[in-house]
């Protein structure tokens, strides 16, 4: 009798050790995939500083820093991930749109159309970027060490007022630049008549894009807006409901 | 029967035979959940009324806002009531508060679906009979020189036209309405998709499929079967439906050979659409139409899932070996 109790004791800790280790595990990548993401992206702010002060100007900057950047704005979409598997509790949807249009600037508008890389609109939205994601995952670091110094969650609730619009601007800056180059090549275009029977050009594509942020940027701008009420004065928003 | 006050009419007093004479008549305030002002009150409500009778009550004062349109809550921050909530199993005292909500305007699922069909059906037309400022001005109203492209349109129609005969003449609809919102995404889904794979198909560069008239033939006979197919499924659950017995029962095969695929899956009417779609892809080889293909077998295999889960769920006896869209696989 004495020993079966034991065992089961013994069981249920093991359980609880899994949950508390599965958790333990979650913490502990969140907390390395933070700070590194931290850490990288600070690398690029400081990169670009001291091009800048060194250069004197801003034409090359985006060649010297290309690789940093793809990198760590690619590794972000580990983030999607996160959201999947529960791990983080944020819609996937949202994180989904975010990173996706972060992925699409990065890799499909300034890695591939060579001439604007020199527009200084690139390097608007370049440091709206590092200054929003350097407080984004410091302010993340912090809340999992669960040591969060309230100029950091100052800094992620009102920056992004004024950064989230200028980085936009930046962006579709940018796009738009890049639309003659885009039409004058027929980069990844195709025309009919093809086996497949299907035509798509990237000129039109791009300027869908750019609508598109008509509808989505004041819905991601307001969810944010309604965060900051909700984290900094604890306000309790009425959600609609359909 | 209740006496029905309202802020700006006079109380119409109606006479009230009631056998019960002890029953605990209920009070009802309906505030809107917005502005908390008062819209109506209601004296001598029974008790065993439901929320659906409070509605119709509630639409005699406010005529613009029928039954389907509203939204009554306990609570401003809660879901809405269900239609057959009763009042006395509700955790209000005899005195109950509810809080309105517009819906907006609600259209019945038939009228949707019609919508959806006759868009779908009229926007490929346009295409087919290349109607002005689609193509270029010298292929205005002419026909392509291709048998595929004409057999494709009269597929496509064929599809719609079925649907929208399903829809007036077979389908019994459970659930009551949708909103506006969700009918103008639906038409917008469903009109615009037919338009783009419409203008491919019809296009005057358009190239017919690899494999020629073989290819074509192929996926002509298996479209005709899944088109057959998916009519029979919606005959069965039909029939299920209209039996009049209380009791729920699942589908299962009958003696049409195209209801056998009951053995193998929960859903085979989306299995049946999905090859349908297939089909036409490889009629028509055109990418566009795969893609939309693709598209409605991710959303029908959502709906499979839940549908076969639900199945699962509510049967005991259900048949082990079922999956919900593709036969053994998914």
């Amino acid at each position: 009798m004495a020993s079966s109790e034991e065992d089961g004791t013994v069981e249920e800790k093991e359980t609880n050790n899994k949950k508390r280790t599965k958790s333990a595990l979650a913490t502990a990548w969140l907390t390395f995939y933070n700070i590194a993401m931290t850490a990288g992206w600070m690398v690029l702010a400081m990169a670009m500083m001291r091009f800048y002060i060194q250069k004197g100007t801003h034409k090359g900057l985006y060649r010297s820093i290309a690789r940093t950047l793809k990198f760590f704005q690619t590794v972000a979409l580990v983030e999607v991930g996160h959201c999947a598997i529960g791990i983080v509790r944020t819609s996937v949807i949202v994180t989904g749109v975010q990173v996706c249009s972060r992925i699409f600037m990065v890799w499909f508008v300034t890695n591939s159309i060579r001439p604007i890389q020199n527009e200084e609109s690139v390097i608007l939205f370049l440091v709206v970027w590092t200054m929003t994601e350097i407080t984004r995952y410091s302010y993340y670091t912090f809340n999992l060490l669960n040591h969060l110094p309230y100029f950091i969650k100052w800094a992620r609730y009102n920056l992004f007022i004024v950064l989230y619009p200028v980085g936009v601007v930046g962006e579709l800056l940018t796009i738009y630049a890049a639309l003659p180059f885009v039409r004058r090549s027929g980069m990844y275009s195709t025309r009919l008549p093809n086996i497949y029977n299907v035509s798509f050009d990237y000129y039109y594509c791009l300027i869908i894009v750019m609508l598109s942020y008509i509808p989505l940027f004041p819905q991601l701008y307001f969810h944010m807006l309604r965060q900051r009420r909700r984290v900094l004065h604890g306000e309790v928003i009425v959600e609609k409901d359909d | 029967m209740s006496s029905v006050w309202c802020l700006f009419s006079h109380p119409k007093d109606v006479g009230i035979t009631s056998a019960m004479s002890r029953t605990t008549f209920f009070e009802v305030k309906i505030l809107d959940a917005k502005t908390k002002e008062q819209l109506c009150f209601l004296d001598k409500v029974e008790p065993y009324s439901t929320t659906g009778d409070i509605k119709i009550l509630f639409h005699k004062l406010y005529p613009q806002w029928y039954p389907a349109r509203q939204a009554l809550k306990l609570d401003p921050k809660e879901k809405s009531l269900r239609d057959d909530e009763v009042l006395q199993n509700l955790p209000v005292g005899t005195s109950a508060t509810f809080y309105f909500r517009d819906l907006g305007p609600q259209f019945g699922w038939t009228m949707v679906f019609l919508a959806e069909c006759v868009g779908a059906l009229l926007t490929y037309l346009l295409f087919y009979f290349r109607v002005p400022y689609i193509y270029s001005h010298r292929f205005i109203s002419t026909s392509s020189p291709h048998p595929v492209v004409t057999l494709a349109c009269a597929c496509h129609s064929f599809h719609y036209g079925k649907r929208l005969i399903e829809t007036i003449f077979v389908h019994r609809f459970s659930h009551g309405t949708m909103p506006l919102r969700t009918i103008i995404r639906n038409c917008a889904y469903y009109w615009g998709f037919s338009a783009w794979l419409a203008y491919y198909i019809n296009h005057p560069l358009y190239t017919p499929p690899s494999y020629g008239d073989l290819q074509v033939h192929y996926a002509l006979v298996l479209f005709a079967m899944c088109e057959i197919g998916n009519f029979s499924i919606h005959l069965t659950l039909n029939n299920l439906k209209g039996d009049g017995s209380r009791g729920r029962r699942f589908p299962v095969p009958t003696k049409n050979p195209f209801t056998w695929l009951f053995y193998f899956v929960s859903c085979p009417n989306y299995t049946y659409e999905v090859g349908s779609w297939v089909s036409f892809s490889i009629m028509t080889q055109c990418l566009p139409v795969a893609l939309y293909t693709s598209l409605g077998f991710l959303q029908m295999t959502i709906w499979a899932k839940g549908k076969h889960r639900a199945y699962s769920r509510e049967f005991k006896d259900y048949p082990a070996n079922r999956t919900a869209i593709i036969p053994l696989v998914l």
